[in-house]
């Protein structure tokens, strides 16, 4: 069997036997596992609104996946992605509602402002990475919670006074979308689509087709050879990190002109940062695989809303399914093991 | 309000915030000592957290006010058998020690929060009703002044968070035990070559973290929230893993840092009650124990190093 169907059929079993345990869980807990996926299902794709809403979901994802799937292959680890989605989404909504300009300007400009603030909160880490050695998983999950309190504290004391949440955004800054809002029986689908599709192939193209790419990949590959090979290591660590925030910090322009159109306070984590690193495991941290990944994951998310109004059963059992694929794929040692000894025995 | 009032009201309420931090930091050193990364412990402590209150809850009418104290114990069974899925994964099927964590803090969350809706049919836990209360220490809280100060007015499971710390610091430096798991986690191959069992060392290591995580949020749970919604714990564990880093990876250096961020904690939680706190803004005190991390990390606050092998898979016969 060779290695390209391998690569393939990993994910797809991974996600198999999470969708198996979860149907041995409903079972268990004595709940119709048919019913829940007959609800799941109709939740995502039963009704137009409901599609337009998966794809909606879909959006941020596959940008979230994307940065964490760019620092993977450039062999970083940026579990950041939370909050530098965060401080994309204040970042958007602050521009959205501070200026007064025409659509053509103000809305590239707000999300000019999302991924330029993802990208410093993603520098940070790269910086210190490249200067003083310091691994990204520690500085990136630290630099999540200094994300949320900073952005909760200029919510509270600069764009409201007080309150919970901001002002909505100017129209001239939104992404959101009347013609898309009519074919969809009124779903929260936006625009945003199109430029997480934009950034997916703009991702495979950096990382295949440039000289940058290469020397990027190189970099996460084998450091030293690379420097021995002329290559400037920190400068190239840098800028892994600060593209990967630039996506990160688009998913939170998503959020903030697209779905929500304001931002407010938060108790806690979005969610979609992590979400995004199941994303991109799943999907091989190759663009095509991302985009696909995250279309699963979206419409589960989404469908997962439908089960406890249809089959009585707790939307968590798709948060479960959700997590048990990244561990399937995370041991993917043991799949491909067991692959290999079953085409052994194959040949014989 | 003079300054004894004001360490009145601080001391026993950092010790308070503190004792979860200490607990869950102290499994993630017996985790990352053994070379096994392991930012799972905000789902471990999830896990403890709603064991702790179902128990409680449902055993209260025969144990009486023992209930807490068994449920620490069944928490601590709890996080072990949990941890020891990231074991299998992060150990035995070589999963990325990370991305294994991660999945595990997905886990907790959901799993709990499915069993929290299929026992009670709601998003949340009723509020338990013996729980950890403030207690006067007898003998030493007659003290005078030490007295009132540390041992009045208190909870005892800070104070069993700081002997515990002491216990795991005897362990770990002191015994042959502690030497071996050092070693696995420092140079595993050496190690195996002077016949220890790294594979073993690991899952002792993980489930000894998964206990302690366990215990730290049974202990939140009953003295801090007193019942379980998907907010119970929120960033307490990666708060456990600051102190952990920013103690180097020493028992009494993360019980320290625990106690510091404790302190930030319920400062930014009681400062506006005090004189000279309440106009320094609130965002400085909660984003003080990240920042401090990343500092200590980074070399300022003297340079915080990993065990050597942490994070590596061990595989026999590879160079």
């Amino acid at each position: 069997m060779s290695n390209r169907t391998k690569n393939i059929l990993v994910p797809v079993i991974a996600v198999l036997l999470g969708i198996l345990v979860g149907t041995i869980i409903m079972v268990a807990s004595g709940y119709d596992a048919a019913a829940g996926y007959t609800a799941l299902w109709n939740g995502a794709f039963g009704d137009v609104y409901f599609t337009g809403e998966v794809i909606r979901q879909v959006t941020p994802y596959i940008l979230a996946g994307l940065a964490v799937a760019f620092a993977f292959r450039t062999g970083l680890f940026n579990i950041g992605v939370e909050g530098q989605l965060i401080v994309g989404w204040l970042a958007a909504v602050w521009v959205g509602v501070s200026f007064d300009l025409p659509k053509v300007i103000h809305l590239p400009l707000a999300i000019l402002a999302a991924a330029a603030a993802g990208a410093l909160w993603a520098f940070i880490p790269g910086y210190l990475k490249a200067k003083f050695r310091v691994h990204e998983v520690i500085v990136t999950i630290m630099m999540n919670y200094v994300a949320l309190h900073v952005t909760n504290n200029v919510i509270r004391t600069v764009l409201s006074e007080g309150k919970e949440r901001s002002e909505n955004i100017a129209d001239t800054a939104s992404l959101r979308s009347p013609f898309f809002e009519g074919l969809t029986e009124y779903s929260r689908l936006h625009w945003g689509i199109f430029i997480a599709v934009i950034c997916a192939i703009l991702m495979w193209f950096i990382l295949e087709k440039t000289t940058k790419g290469f020397e990027l990949r190189a970099v996460g590959f084998n450091e030293h050879a690379s420097q021995y090979a002329g290559m400037n290591v920190k400068n190239n660590i840098i800028l892994s990190m600060v593209i990967s925030g630039t996506f990160a910090g688009l998913a939170g322009a998503m959020e903030g002109l697209g779905t929500f159109g304001y931002t407010a306070i938060k108790s806690g984590f979005t969610g979609v940062g992590f979400d995004g690193i199941a994303v991109a495991l799943l999907g091989g941290n190759t663009a095509i695989g991302v985009v696909l990944a995250a279309f699963l994951f979206g419409s589960l998310k989404v469908g997962a809303l439908n089960m406890p109004l249809e089959a009585g059963i707790p939307n968590e059992l798709v948060d479960i399914i959700i997590a048990l694929i990244i561990f399937f794929v995370a041991s993917s040692y043991i799949i491909r093991w067991f692959i290999q000894r079953m085409s052994k025995k194959g040949v014989k | 309000m003079g300054l004894m009032d004001i360490l009145l009201i601080i001391i026993p309420s950092t010790l308070l915030w503190a004792a979860p931090l200490i607990l869950t930091a102290l499994g993630g050193i017996f985790s990352e000592r053994s070379g096994v990364v392991n930012i799972g412990l905000e789902g471990l402590m999830v896990i403890g957290a709603f064991t702790a209150i179902v128990f409680n809850l449902s055993t209260v009418d025969t144990l009486g006010n023992m209930t807490p104290w068994v449920a620490l114990l069944v928490a601590m069974a709890a996080g072990a058998v949990f941890s020891m899925l990231h074991a299998v994964a992060s150990i035995t099927f070589r999963a990325d020690h990370t991305v294994s964590g991660v999945a595990i803090n997905l886990l907790a969350v959901g799993v709990t929060l499915f069993l929290v809706k299929l026992i009670y049919d709601k998003g949340q836990t009723d509020i338990i009703q013996e729980g950890f209360s403030k207690i006067d220490i007898p003998v030493l809280s007659s003290i005078p002044v030490i007295g009132d100060l540390f041992f009045s007015n208190t909870y005892w499971t800070s104070y069993v968070a700081i002997i515990i710390a002491i216990i795991v610091w005897f362990v770990i430096y002191k015994t042959p035990f502690g030497l071996r798991l050092r070693s696995v986690g420092e140079h595993p191959m050496a190690a195996d070559t002077m016949g220890i069992n790294v594979t073993k060392m690991r899952y002792i290591g993980v489930i000894l973290s998964g206990a302690l995580g366990g215990l730290g949020g049974a202990v939140y749970a009953q003295s801090i929230s007193s019942d379980f919604s998907h907010a119970t714990i929120s960033g307490q564990g990666f708060m456990a893993l600051a102190a952990m880093i920013f103690g180097k990876w020493h028992p009494l250096g993360a019980m320290g840092a625990a106690i510091f961020f404790g302190f930030a904690q319920s400062l930014s939680i009681i400062g506006k009650s005090l004189p000279f706190l309440e106009n320094i803004p609130n965002v400085y005190l909660l984003i003080a124990p990240y920042v401090l991390t990343i500092l200590a990390l980074t070399g300022f606050i003297g340079r915080a190093d990993a065990p050597k092998a942490s994070g590596t898979h061990y595989i026999k016969g590879s160079r």
